[in-house]
């Protein structure tokens, strides 16, 4: 069996969230909630593009939809916070409905549809830039308010167990994908559409619904931004940043797998770490990083970590299995 | 007399200035097995599309049992019981045998654990039961025919439309399959078969359609159609059944 087991998913959580037991250290935990919050944004991209087979390039749309809207229900019409954060991944859910309707609608497939949520996110992006609700090129600072109703915390251990809480939910959402009919006709579209319409898969519904769950998953994430960071602008919410790190991290870490995304974006954000040590934080030194994973990854690894992980495992067996050969005749 | 399973009437496909399908109208029989012959490039594997909803007829409509289904997409199609396999056949390449013929079977059951027992329950009748947990890409040409039948068929159709699925096999391996399409039949599934095979139509086949640069030109049993002049000559091309008449007659 390929695939995780809630098993497994329950002793990663718990492994996860042992770490603020053992360390006080905000540079760790600083470090983890960002990874997470990486983890969670790719999970949304690896539901669509893993599972699904469609390659999107503007996952930021969901991330900033869900940002702004966190953000902006707070600040500009004084909604709690909490519920602003829940209203930010059914708006995120929504733009993804959309997007998705007028994308499968019209047919559009492979660097296609690519290129069409590359635009889309850019069109948000320019809109955000300009438009007064969204505090346009000064973008917007949601107020200090250290209080949980708020959604805001004194230290970042609350925040780390937010995450990792929203990170368990995916993988629980992916799982639960996995072994779903629903799972089962999002795979039989990524490997040949015109098969699975012969046994009966509404294509079009089914791309529609696998693109509406991954923008929710991805909305969240721009929600959490938008609340630990307390400041947003187009560039951030918006930016191509996000739609990068949404597929380099489950690429990296083995895409249509439950933990591809957690762990390329762990892998990922340690090798942008390290190489921030090493070079003194030049700028644009992390996307040279991350060009340079994607291409090691791309070239040797096609299956990411997780694949890697497997073959390993499955050679390991078969030594295992097979008694040395002795050498005699 | 029952009203027939599938009608067509007066089908046409138009592809550029040619006529790939040229007004085919035709009535496939509840319970049997119906061949559908004609050489190659005469509009088979067309026809066979248009059925299934992946092209939309340019002219005429079709009936399945007595509702008219012209333009309705693919996977409502599959979802009234009308299941096809490809010419070019179109396994789900990255999943296992299992997980293949599993998607098929998922049409009428929601369950995972139902759909892929299912599966592997289709998978030994069609003689793939040891071969369930190998990559479909990595399968032999025989077993990939099977793999796209063994899919149809999960999908519990009441009309199979088989696209050349003997096509490629050596004798040994089309006398294997034989029986593994008669066995469906006798399920009391409604099979249209395209094939050039003749000895298995000939076999299998209860009524023989043959079709010629996109036209009907005759029907029958197969036993009379093989035999038909404008048959032969179709395949052979033009004077053909007259030199064979005039060789056997010298030789025999
Ligand atoms: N999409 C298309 N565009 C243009 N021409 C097409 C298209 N599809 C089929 N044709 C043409 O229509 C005719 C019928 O093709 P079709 O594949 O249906 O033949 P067939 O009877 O299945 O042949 P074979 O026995 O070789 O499989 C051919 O001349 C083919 O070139
Ligand atoms: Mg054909």
């Amino acid at each position: 069996m390929k695939g995780a087991s809630l098993a497994h998913i329950v002793l990663v959580i718990a492994a996860l969230a042992a770490v603020p037991l053992l360390t006080a250290s905000n540079v760790v935990l600083n470090f983890l909630v960002v990874a997470l919050l990486v983890a969670l944004v790719g999970q949304g991209w690896n539901v669509l593009a893993g599972y699904g087979g469609q390659y999107s390039f503007g996952h930021a749309a969901f991330f900033g939809t869900g940002a702004y809207v966190t953000a902006i229900l707070q600040m500009r019409y004084g909604v709690n916070a909490w519920i602003a954060f829940t209203l930010g991944i059914a708006g995120g859910a929504l733009v993804g409905a959309a997007i998705g309707a007028l994308a499968f609608r019209s047919g559009l497939r492979g660097s296609y549809f690519a290129l069409v949520t590359l635009a889309f996110a850019e069109v948000l992006r320019i809109l955000a830039s300009v438009a007064p609700v969204t505090g346009a090129g000064v973008g917007i600072l949601i107020a200090l308010d250290l209080r949980p109703q708020a959604f805001q915390f004194q230290g970042r251990v609350p925040f780390y167990w937010i995450v990792l809480t929203l990170v368990a939910v995916s993988l629980l959402i992916v799982r639960l994908i996995e072994q779903s009919r629903f799972g089962a006709w999002l795979v039989a579209v990524r490997e040949n559409e015109d098969a699975a319409r012969a046994v009966g898969v509404d294509t079009a519904r089914v791309k529609l619904a696998a693109m509406t769950i991954s923008a929710a998953i991805t909305a969240a994430g721009g929600g959490f931004y938008a609340q630990y960071f307390l400041f947003i602008d187009s560039g951030i919410a918006y930016g191509p940043w996000i739609s990068i790190a949404a597929l380099l991290a489950p690429i990296v870490g083995g895409i249509g797998t439950v933990f591809g995304p957690l762990l390329g974006a762990l892998v990922v954000k340690t090798l942008g770490e390290i190489a921030k040590l090493v070079t003194g934080d030049a700028p644009g030194l992390d996307l040279v990083v991350y060009g340079g994973v994607l291409i090691l990854v791309v070239a040797f690894a096609p299956q990411g970590i997780a694949g890697l992980l497997t073959s390993l495992r499955l050679r390991f067996a078969r030594l295992r299995s097979s008694p040395p050969e002795r050498a005699h005749g | 007399m029952a009203e027939p399973l599938l009608c067509l009437q007066h089908v046409c496909k138009r592809c550029g200035g040619l006529l790939a399908v040229d007004h085919v109208s035709l009535a496939v029989e509840v319970g049997r097995i119906t061949a559908l012959i004609g050489p190659n490039g005469a509009g088979k594997t067309t026809l066979f599309s248009i059925i299934s909803g992946f092209l939309a007829p340019s002219e005429g409509r079709i009936f399945h049992r007595g509702t008219d289904i012209t333009g309705m997409p693919p996977h409502l199609l599959a979802r009234r019981g009308i299941a096809r396999t490809f010419q070019i056949m179109q396994p789900f390449a990255g999943l296992t045998v299992h997980e293949n013929i599993a998607i098929g079977a998922h049409l009428s059951r929601r369950s995972r654990a139902e759909a892929l027992d299912a599966a592997a329950d289709v998978a030994s009748k069609v003689g793939l039961g040891q071969v369930l947990e190998r990559p479909a890409a990595s399968l032999t040409v025989a077993a990939r025919k099977r793999l796209e039948l063994a899919r149809a068929v999960a999908t519990n159709p009441e009309l199979l439309l088989l696209d050349e699925v003997l096509a490629g096999l050596n004798p040994g391996e089309v006398a294997a399959m034989m029986p593994i399409i008669r066995h469906l039949a006798g399920r009391g599934i409604t099979i249209v078969m395209i094939e050039h095979v003749m000895q298995a139509v000939i076999s299998l086949a209860e009524h023989v359609f043959v079709l010629a640069e996109g036209r009907i030109i005759t029907q029958g049993a197969p036993q009379e159609v093989v035999g038909n002049a404008r048959v032969v000559e179709a395949y052979l091309g033009h004077g053909a059944a007259a030199r064979l008449a005039a060789a056997g007659g010298t030789h025999v």
